[in-house]
């Protein structure tokens, strides 16, 4: 066990002997080690969440055809410190009959939730926090406490906005939760584990956004509603209820709610890409060659990681910044009435087709599961277009209407 | 030295109690219901502790624990339900005052 | 004191003074958080004990949706000067006489309990809790009946609460 070859353990065997060198019982020296492991996990997640800040204001500018920052530093690059200076030196306001505790709690809930998905995303084969042998339903119980976070913060702001804000965003979050978790069943069921590690490991030959692209929309789709960004960002429209849930929040507790949703787009673009595009790994059996071995270093599979993660967050970003937003009674429409059988649909498929398929050679079985969502897929756009024309042409004809209201009546 | 069974044991008959407290002593039914959701909590406590303790191959304890977080959902659900709209009749969700069917 | 033991006595604390502070608290959204709490609480310890999906599972159901649920309901029906005034009935003592003697013969039929005392084995080789349970849930020699009546119960209670929570429309 070298450093290149298991970065964590080395440093961490290292340490430990330090402490005990230094007289120190071997359980403390131990819990010392890991609380200084936890400690290096979190700052890495909120240095990269600064990172973050700059490539959003980059990418959105140059999504609206301007240039974004470019004074402070090269390309900008100082410019997340500057806000963040901005925001430590403004005043801190707690808003008159305001719940203090809860008020004060509420961004800080928000930031954790995210922090603590960062302890199962294997960043490579030996760098990651915990393995758990339930990882996937980590996420959604991660997002949960965010939404409690997103109460907590509407109620105690004594606002009628942030109250409504509250609501909605709550509305949207555990409603969107179930296809997503219907999703997730997906690389389960191709991995045969719900351990993240287990999932990448199983995709090395193939990944599973080609097994189930469908499986991979639908998770997008319900991601960015649980990250509440655009076009699913009813609790922020700035032109309708002026910020909702955070309308109070001044200075730093504002920094972390946003800070927050940044890291959490980023950090459900890194699951994206672990979930469907083969997270650290994936190179197809290429690593396996001779001449390839350098792919299953940690340091490269980080670099993988990032890169896919980046993409995924970039695609995330280019929704928001392409669509207009989507009316609250039509987002829960659009869950319960399409995504939630369309999920059910995509999910029987896999797992019938998993069983069905299990014989064939390797061609065999990806041919069928990718043509099966095809299928599925035009299935799903034929009866939408035909429904789509029915509803036109009642609205075009009035009789119509009416006589398909009495039948209705 | 590892955690001998009779702790939890203690733990989950604490909680319960703690429950039983809220349940006969609050006057607000919502507060109630919290109490209700205290004793369902120590009773997977138990059942958990049993089946770690006792046989872990065995998967009763744990199959026994999901049908309780089942019906914990269940009966939170429908109870709110029915808080909620006899509140929008009677305007008040004091369990005390809720006597309309009292002779 | 190992470890361990220790990391159980904190988790303790941390489940019976938030669940004190559940009945006793005279905000009912305070008594709603205090509830979170002690059901994060209460996922920790099934953590120590090796059943890491009901752990997940207690914080996505319970917290992430009962929780929620409670809070909902205490913002939907609250009046102001329903928080004024004391929280508990006048005779709260017999409650409380009643749940530490009840208390009391717990604990003493507990201790008094044969191998109460014994300590956890390690689990089985080979044995993964989370497939064990699976098979477990619908497995027709195992617990395959009472999980489809559960899932029958569950869509009743939709149903039930759909229909009498829905305002109606004249």
């Amino acid at each position: 066990m070298t450093f290149w070859n298991n970065p964590i353990n080395f440093i961490a065997d290292w340490l430990t002997g330090l402490l005990t060198g230094w007289h120190l019982p071997a359980a403390l020296a131990t819990i010392l080690v890991y609380l200084i492991g936890i400690i290096v996990l979190v700052l890495f997640a909120m240095v990269l969440d600064i990172g973050l800040v700059w490539v959003e204001r980059k990418v959105v500018a140059r999504f609206q055809d301007r240039l974004g920052p470019n004074r402070i530093g090269p390309f900008g690059l100082i410019q997340p410190v500057a806000d963040i200076i901005k925001m430590v030196i403004k005043e801190d306001i707690t808003p008159d009959g305001a719940d203090k505790v809860i008020y004060n709690i509420a961004p800080v809930l928000a930031a954790t939730s995210v922090i603590l998905l960062w302890a199962i995303l294997p960043l490579a084969s030996t760098i990651y926090g915990v393995d758990l042998n339930v990882g996937l339903l980590y996420i959604v119980a991660a997002g949960a406490l965010g939404t409690l976070a997103i109460i907590m913060a509407g109620w105690s702001s004594n606002n009628k906005y942030a109250l409504l804000g509250a609501f909605r965003m709550v509305a949207n979050m555990i409603s969107y939760e179930v296809p997503m978790v219907i999703i997730l069943l997906v690389p389960t069921i191709l991995a045969n584990t719900m351990s993240i590690r287990g999932i990448t490991e199983a995709q090395s030959g193939m990944w599973f956004g080609i097994l189930s692209p469908l499986a991979f929309i639908i998770f997008l789709i319900s991601a960015i509603a649980e990250l509440g960004r655009a076009p699913f960002d009813l609790s922020e429209a700035e032109s309708e209820i002026v910020a909702g849930f955070h309308i109070e929040y001044t200075g730093m507790k504002f920094g972390w709610f946003y800070a927050g949703e940044l890291l959490h787009a980023f950090t459900f673009g890194g699951f994206m890409a672990i979930l469907f595009f083969g997270g650290y790994g994936g190179f197809f059996g290429l690593e396996k060659l001779p001449g390839f071995t350098w792919l299953n270093f940690p340091l490269v599979q980080m670099l993988v990681f990032m890169a896919k993660a980046m993409f995924g967050y970039w695609v995330i970003m280019w929704i928001k910044y392409s669509m207009p937003r989507i009316r609250i009674d039509h987002m829960l429409a659009f869950n319960w009435k399409f995504l939630v059988p369309l999920a059910l649909v995509v999910l029987v498929n896999t797992a019938v087709l998993n069983k069905v398929l299990a014989g064939l050679p390797n061609w065999g079985y990806v041919l069928g599961m990718f043509g099966s969502n095809i299928l599925i897929g035009f299935v799903t756009i034929e009866i939408l277009r035909a429904f789509g024309r029915r509803q036109r042409k009642l609205e075009e004809n009035p009789t119509l209407q009416a006589q398909t209201q009495e039948q209705v009546s | 030295m590892s955690i001998p069974l009779s702790w939890y044991l203690i733990l989950a008959a604490t909680l319960f109690c703690i429950g039983l407290y809220g349940v006969l002593s609050r006057k607000n039914a919502i507060a109630i219901l919290l109490g209700v959701e205290l004793m369902l909590n120590a009773v997977n406590v138990n059942l958990v502790a049993f089946w770690r303790y006792l046989n872990p191959a065995e998967m009763a304890g744990q199959a026994f624990a999901v049908i309780v977080f089942a019906v914990a959902a269940a009966e939170v659900a429908v109870g709110l339900a029915l808080i909620i709209s006899v509140y929008r009749r009677q305007k008040t969700v004091v369990a005390d005052e809720i006597d309309l069917m009292k002779w | 004191m190992s470890a361990e033991q220790i990391l159980f006595i904190l988790v303790g604390v941390v489940i019976l003074g938030s669940a004190l502070m559940v009945v006793t608290t005279r905000k009912l959204i305070h008594a709603a958080l205090w509830l979170v709490v002690t059901l994060f609480g209460v996922a920790v310890l099934f953590t120590l004990l090796r059943a890491n999906f009901l752990a997940v599972i207690q914080v996505v159901v319970y917290i992430g949706a009962i929780a929620i649920l409670f809070i909902f309901a205490v913002m939907l029906t609250r009046r102001e000067q329903m928080e004024k005034g004391r929280q508990t009935r006048p005779n709260w003592w017999i409650p409380a006489l009643l749940g530490a003697l009840i208390l009391t013969g717990l604990v003493v039929l507990i201790l008094n309990l044969p191998g109460a005392e014994r300590t956890a084995l390690a689990l089985p080789e080979g044995l993964d809790p989370v497939r064990a349970l699976g098979s477990a849930l619908v497995s027709p020699k195992a617990y395959v009946l009472p999980f489809e009546v559960a899932s029958v119960l569950m869509l009743a209670a939709l149903v039930g609460a759909v229909y009498v929570a829905t305002v109606d429309k004249k």
